[in-house]
């Protein structure tokens, strides 16, 4: 096994705070879709908040902008659960109705860490620039473009 | 081009064009000859001739297996098996790059955070398009190569397969859309529910 994972940030706003009814239907369905997760294979660490269930009270880069932090064995095993999973493709495919990109640039960002190692956010921003700045590349890339971990 | 004429002459002879048929409509599954030559009422031998021309034409991949429940010695020999490959081939004249664009329209339709509109389309596409009758003879009409497995309808090809690989949530979202349009009324609900290969779709009959 190679000696490298996938690291995965996104980030979104959230149209409402997590109590309003517009983010209502995203709030049921998380806690089905972090048990998916970390139940799937080739999952390996998500970034969690205090409460410990997930990362929605986390606003490291301001009250508006919520983050979520993963690491996988491999981009295949990223894709067949993002992709995959009936119930993270459905709300996937709602995402607009939750969040928006607005002005955020790119908001998917992916790169390789060393196995056993957990990204830090200040790591995932450094990322996601580099991505903003020059595109994808092999320190920093996204599904549609991935790339090959380090020899 | 060439390539891909060449690929798609190879199926103007009606023979061929049942053998590569029969491979295609047993499924996901590679297949033997024996299958493809009962499917066509013909002998093994031009059943082989016929899925070996669509192999060098390149529309069939070869894999080899033994025959479910016999291995070790004695098993015998692994047996020739036949698929569909996930290569796709397309020819127009004069030329048209249709598929370059819908690229360039889904990142900007992902740019602009536009999910919503271009689901609308869809649906209200759908409805125009929507036909009376079967749901399973309408999508199969479109291209879905529709299977029914315990009630619910799976959708065993993706018409717009390799654009749903770049932009799964939109182009699966649109799919759904255009799904639940081209079915309205028929009593039946469809919902995200991706076979493996296939498509991100699945309907089940309104109880």
């Amino acid at each position: 096994m190679a000696g490298y994972h996938l690291a995965q940030l996104n980030i979104a706003i959230p149209r409402g705070p997590m109590a309003d009814p517009v983010m209502a239907d995203f709030v049921a369905g998380l806690p089905v879709l972090n048990a998916i997760a970390d139940a799937s294979p080739g999952f390996v660490w998500r970034l969690v908040d205090q409460g410990g269930e997930d990362a929605t009270a986390l606003r490291p880069w301001g009250p508006d902008i919520m983050v979520n932090m993963s690491v996988w064995e491999s981009v295949d095993a990223l894709r067949a659960y993002a992709y995959r999973v009936p119930e993270h493709l459905e709300a996937l495919r709602r995402r607009r109705e939750f969040f928006t990109h607005d002005a955020l640039g790119p908001h998917l960002v992916l790169w390789w860490v060393p196995v056993g190692a957990i990204p830090t956010l200040d790591e995932a921003r450094t990322r996601l620039d580099l991505l903003e700045r020059v595109g994808p590349g092999p320190e920093a890339f996204t599904l549609r473009m991935p790339y090959p971990p380090p020899v | 081009m060439d390539d891909d004429l060449d690929a798609i002459g190879a199926l103007t002879d009606p023979a061929r064009r049942a053998a590569y048929r029969a491979v295609v409509d047993a499924g996901p599954e590679p297949v033997g000859r024996d299958e493809v030559a009962a499917a066509l009422g013909v002998g093994r031998t031009l059943a082989a001739f016929h899925l070996d021309k669509l192999v060098a034409a390149g529309l069939l991949e070869v894999s080899y297996a033994r025959r479910t429940g016999r291995s070790g010695p004695g098993a015998g020999r692994p047996a020739k098996h036949y698929r569909r490959p996930a290569r796709e081939r397309a020819v127009t004249v004069p030329p048209r790059r249709y598929d370059a664009i819908a690229v360039l329209l889904a990142e900007a339709v992902e740019a602009a955070g536009a999910d919503t509109a271009a689901y609308t389309a869809a649906r209200r596409q759908g409805r125009a398009e929507a036909m009376p009758g079967d749901v399973v003879a309408v999508l199969a009409e479109r291209g879905y190569e529709p299977e029914t497995v315990d009630g619910t309808v799976r959708l065993r090809n993706c018409p717009f397969h390799r654009l749903a690989g770049d932009f799964p949530p939109l182009v699966c979202g649109m799919n759904l859309a255009l799904v639940e349009g081209l079915t309205a009324g028929a009593g039946w609900t469809a919902r995200i529910d991706p076979t493996p290969g296939g498509c991100c779709v699945s309907l089940s009959k309104n109880i």
